[in-house]
């Protein structure tokens, strides 16, 4: 299998030495870009005029949310099964950066639906399920750090993340199962998008730079998190050398 | 500021609910790369006193 490959950490460490400012680079342009297109560009809506703008960041933000957590849950079931050492990492890496953009999706959600719907919120299908997203990040963060040793709690985390993922569909279709408030998908449907191309470019940059972005971040935690477990390994070495080398009471040295 | 200028910062009357969602973003992005970044800097710089070296 070819992952197996890029599951070796020293690997992933040139790799992501290599990647990292290119990566990074490409998010900030492509957010510029996006900020560009989203604020000058891009029309105001006929019926919303100029407040339609906040979608050029909620829309990205809200697929972020949902792209991360099934990045997430997939980490899981491959740290469970095949119990890669890179997994269970990319997993807790990227729970606080989901959580991040599905902060970032119910704000600026709110913002608009005061404007637009009268209400800052209500307990529609889509808005009620994104804010279980958000407790699954966090309740996944939770889980993984009540554990005194590690590894007992990345798998229970990874159980709930699996478990979580049947909320993914239920965000998906909420504008399609229940008559709700929050208009329904108008860029990923069947028959393809109704969303005018002037709208959609800016989107599909601006989703473009948050993805980008998100492997950035993402790319940083995981070596911080290989970082930190190199660093662990060579204090516990040095213990046992100067443990085995030095009288009682020297260790601390 | 000229009438362009200010006409783009009114957003059509609704500059009280665009400019703080893209503030949020600004804030919750950068604050997460910052956030990141920290972490990362001070573990590299751990390791390097661990080693006593410069490569990670």
């Amino acid at each position: 299998m070819t992952l197996h490959r890029f599951a070796n950490p020293a690997r992933f460490m040139r790799l992501s030495s290599a990647l990292l400012p290119w990566c990074g680079a490409a998010a900030a342009a492509f957010i510029a870009i996006g900020l560009y297109l989203a604020l000058f560009v891009a029309p105001p809506d006929y019926q919303q005029g100029e407040a339609v703008r906040i979608m050029y960041v909620h829309v990205p933000a809200a697929w972020m949310a949902s792209l991360v957590y099934a990045l997430m849950a997939l980490a899981s079931a491959v740290a469970l099964i095949w119990r890669h050492p890179l997994a269970d990492i990319a997993a807790l890496s990227a729970a606080p950066l989901g959580a991040g953009f599905t902060l970032l999706c119910l704000a600026t959600g709110s913002l608009w639906g005061e404007r637009m719907w009268g209400t800052w919120w209500v307990w529609d299908a889509r808005l009620t399920s994104v804010l279980v997203l958000f407790f699954l990040y966090l309740g996944y963060l939770a889980l993984v750090n009540a554990f005194d040793e590690p590894g007992r709690g990345a798998r229970a985390g990874a159980i709930l993340a699996l478990v979580g993922i049947v909320n993914l569909p239920i965000i998906k279709f909420s504008v399609d199962w229940w008559n709700t408030l929050h208009q329904p998908a108008s860029v990923f449907r069947l028959g393809g998008p109704t969303i005018d191309a002037s709208m959609l470019w800016p989107l599909l940059v601006m989703a473009l730079g948050f993805t980008l972005l998100f492997a950035t971040l993402l790319m940083i935690r995981m070596r911080t998190a290989l970082i930190e477990a190199k660093i662990r390994a060579l204090m516990l070495s040095e213990i046992e050398r100067h443990g085995a080398a030095a009288p009682r009471g020297a260790v601390t040295s | 500021m000229s009438d362009a200028a200010a006409r783009f910062l009114a957003m059509g009357g609704y500059a009280a609910y665009v400019w703080p969602a893209y503030g949020l973003t600004a804030g919750v992005l950068g604050g997460l790369l910052w956030w990141c970044l920290a972490a990362y800097r001070r573990s590299q710089r751990r390791l390097e006193r661990l080693q006593g070296t410069r490569e990670p």
